[in-house]
């Protein structure tokens, strides 16, 4: 019998803790697919804190837990050390928008060949959904329980379109996973983004527009089509930097 | 006096605060102390105070350092990790004695360690922790109800001291639920805009300048003088602690915020089983009560004292400055997140130590 | 002292059970601590609490043998069931628990919580089912005391109360 499906060998057999239609699982998934497309033997990967801060249990590789938003830093120290390593960050909201913002627009600004795994799901998910950098102008948190307020809280965080101004990057895309033909999608701009690394283009990025179901308050459905309605608008998908068209 | 309400420790901190004059929190999540910035969230606005989430720690600290600095009544609250990036801040508040409030819900370390209880911040809490020569007040609370009535206090000691008071938790305190009555809320309206703080008021004359940088030795030594005249006033007048059956105890059992509680059960087992055991429970870990341990050292019955903590021992080194050699010191502890029951102490007693 | 551990899943209400006993307690001018397990898992994890009630003020708020265990989910038994002391109580849910408690030193009640929840209408008060439940059997609450609690408590949400009332009474008339 012919196998049509298998589990990526950059995953390991441990069962996740994520919530029940939380997207962490599926940007795990196009992560370990693209790694294992590359073919090569040395991967690192930095973990983040936040909800994804058990993912070095999950990727099948060495991995190094970094302190909170810290993980572009501690990439870059691995990355300059290992060059002929691959080198990712696996970031949050939180982590990379937030408490991180320093590490990230640095590492994007020295163009380090990293690639930066960036999921955006506008809250804070492990320490039970307070507003995060990305939270949506009138969306509920526990910090803004009112809704976030413009007077009080100001404006998100545009991550993509705020690094893409800057010289560093190689390439900065926005994709989501709440249809089948979006997780395609998703899975070829990840796929370009290690793909650039191999070739020595710098530093990489996609952002997951990701769901929170357990801190949003919905059910795994009314969470995708949230993010398809509401997400998708505030935070349009596309490329926003793509340095190989330029060369090319 | 207000109906009793059953609140969480994280909780009644927060409102403590309010009702102590708090105007201003700063604060980033970590767990287990995620109820105050949520709880002062909605609160603050309500009483006309401010509230923002920081993009980090760091930043929170800084804040606070601001607000502060300018005469607010400000405060941050933490835990572990996060109190660890706050050190830089704390000196460089303590350097220049502005007042201010930072609660540590302690959880388990190195690291990002655990997120369960501990007591191992007790070095950084009351050695100074940051960079330079100084020190909080710091005051380790056993109840909901003393986290109340420290806090509601803790501004005023901090704007009296000049100086940062940290109020150290952990976990299970922050998370706990007791029966508390809170104080009424206390006016600052018409109380004038300390004589120090750098209001913005002073255009051109007198200018006040909030600053820890101090570039000729002999004016940083000086200054380095002044705080630790300071931590003698506080060693002299702030000093608090507690003592259960310590009278006539052979073996004096001591532990500080909640694991006090559960020695005192311990005290109890014991004595009930014929060990003349007492509890000499510090309510201020800055200033360390060493007197009274010294005093009781000298007694001729105490036979021994045992430091019981979360962690692989860090209060005992007091302890044991304060003992002077007089009598032996012991530690029992437990550590990672895991905590002790009343039966794991009166066992490592009556086994007759390690 | 009264000490009390709840267990079950996340979403079985179990935290909220605790505070209804602990708030019942309080009004009766009680001394009470209400400690929750808290963890990683947001959801679909197991979670527990301890509570402690007494005349004098509780020293320590941790529970190592406790008076009463109740079980609301099969796992909670597993972990606690041998550490309830001689002569306590449990009580199972035995809506989802289908084994029977493997011990004749202890009182067991057996509560069909979950399927009575929805007998009222009210599939999310298992958890009121067994406050009703513990009420009667326990003896530490007063029962008008305790619907009074309930009263307080689900104030702001006037649209449940009568049917988390009904909950209660199919728990306490068992």
């Amino acid at each position: 019998m012919a196998k049509i499906f298998e589990k990526p060998k950059m995953l390991t057999d441990k069962p996740t803790h994520y919530c029940p239609g939380c997207t962490h699982g599926q940007a795990h998934i196009l992560t370990a697919r693209a790694i294992d497309k590359l073919n090569v033997k040395k991967i690192i990967g930095v973990a983040p804190v936040g909800c994804a801060v058990f993912a070095y249990e999950y990727f099948n590789c060495d991995m190094q837990e970094a302190a909170h938003g810290r993980a572009p830093a501690v990439a870059t120290g691995i990355k300059r050390v290992i060059p002929d390593a691959i080198v990712f960050a696996y970031q949050g909201d939180g982590d990379l928008a937030s408490i991180g913002m320093a590490e990230i627009v640095h590492a994007a600004a020295r163009g380090e060949n990293i690639t930066v795994i960036f999921v955006n799901n506008a809250i804070y998910g492990m320490t039970g959904g307070q507003m995060a950098p990305t939270t949506m102008i009138g969306q509920k948190a526990t910090t803004c329980q009112s809704g976030r307020s413009v007077a009080l809280n100001g404006y998100p965080i545009h991550v993509s379109e705020m690094l893409s101004q800057l010289q560093g990057p190689c390439y900065i895309e926005r994709v989501s996973c709440h249809d089948v033909k979006h997780i395609r999608q998703a899975q070829k701009a990840v796929d370009k983004a290690f793909q650039n690394q191999v070739e020595g283009r710098g530093f990489s990025m996609i952002e997951i527009l990701a769901t929170c179901p357990t801190n949003w308050g919905m059910n795994p459905i009314e969470s995708n089509k949230y993010v398809e309605e509401v997400m998708c608008s505030v935070y349009p998908l596309g490329v926003y930097k793509d340095t190989t068209k330029e060369e090319a | 006096m207000e109906e009793k309400k059953l609140l969480k420790g994280n909780e009644a901190i927060a409102e403590a605060a309010i009702r102590g004059g708090c105007r201003a929190f700063f604060g980033y999540p970590i767990t287990p102390q995620n109820e105050i910035p949520e709880y002062m969230s909605f609160r603050m606005p309500e009483v006309g105070g401010v509230f923002i989430q920081s993009e980090s720690e760091v930043s929170a600290i800084n804040m606070v350092y601001g607000a502060a600095g300018s005469g607010a009544r400000a405060m941050t609250s933490s835990s572990s990790p996060g109190i660890s990036l706050k050190q830089e801040g704390i000196s460089y508040i303590a350097g220049a004695e502005v007042p201010c409030v930072i609660v540590n819900m302690v959880r388990s370390g190195p690291g990002l360690g655990g997120i369960q209880p501990a007591q191992c911040d007790y070095f950084q809490s009351v050695k100074g922790g940051g960079h330079g020569d100084y020190k909080m007040l710091v005051y380790g609370p056993n109840s909901v109800q003393e986290c109340v009535d420290i806090m509601y206090n803790a501004f005023d000691k901090a704007f009296e001291y000049r100086m940062p008071v940290m109020i150290l938790g952990d976990g299970m305190l922050g998370q706990i639920m007791e029966a508390v009555t809170l104080p009424p809320m206390k006016d600052f309206s018409n109380v004038p805009n300390p004589d120090w703080a750098a209001d913005g008021t002073r255009y051109g004359n007198d200018r006040r300048v909030i600053n820890s940088l101090y570039i000729q030795p002999d004016e940083l030594e000086a200054l380095n003088h002044k705080l630790f005249a300071k931590y003698d006033v506080l060693q002299e007048k702030e000093c608090m602690y507690e003592e259960y059956l310590c009278e006539d105890a052979e073996i004096v059992i001591t532990a500080y915020g909640t694991v006090a509680r559960i020695a005192k059960s311990a005290v109890d087992m014991l004595r009930e089983s014929g060990v003349k055991a007492g509890l000499l429970r510090p309510i201020t870990v800055f200033p360390f009560p060493s007197d009274r341990f010294a005093r009781l050292a000298s007694r001729s019955e105490v036979k021994k004292f045992v430091s019981v903590e979360l962690s692989m021992g860090q209060m005992v080194e007091d302890v044991r400055l304060a003992v002077n050699g007089k009598k032996p010191v012991e530690f029992f502890g437990r550590c990672g997140g895991n905590v002790m029951t009343g039966e794991d102490i009166v066992e490592y007693i009556i086994k007759g130590g390690k | 002292m009264e000490g009390i551990i709840i267990a079950g899943f996340g979403g079985q209400g179990v935290l909220s059970l605790g505070q209804f006993i602990a708030y019942s307690a309080m009004y009766e001018g009680m001394e009470v601590s209400w400690l929750p397990s808290y963890g990683p898992e947001m959801r679909g994890g197991t979670a527990n609490c301890s509570v402690c009630v007494d005349k004098k003020p509780i020293a320590s708020p941790i529970i190592s043998s406790p008076d009463t265990l109740i079980a609301m989910n099969m796992p909670s038994l597993t972990k606690f069931a041998s550490k309830v002391k001689k002569g306590g109580t449990i009580i199972v849910n035995s809506s989802l628990i289908t084994e029977k408690v493997d011990r004749d030193d202890v009182r067991v009640i057996y509560v069909d919580a979950s399927d009575l929840a929805v007998k009222v209408n009210n599939p999310k008060a298992a958890n009121l089912v067994i406050f009703g439940a513990y009420v009667k059997n326990c003896k530490t609450l007063d029962k008008a005391n305790a619907i009074v609690t309930i009263g307080k408590i689900f104030a702001k949400k006037p649209k449940f109360l009568q049917s988390n009332i009904a909950a209660f009474e199919i728990g306490f008339d068992l």
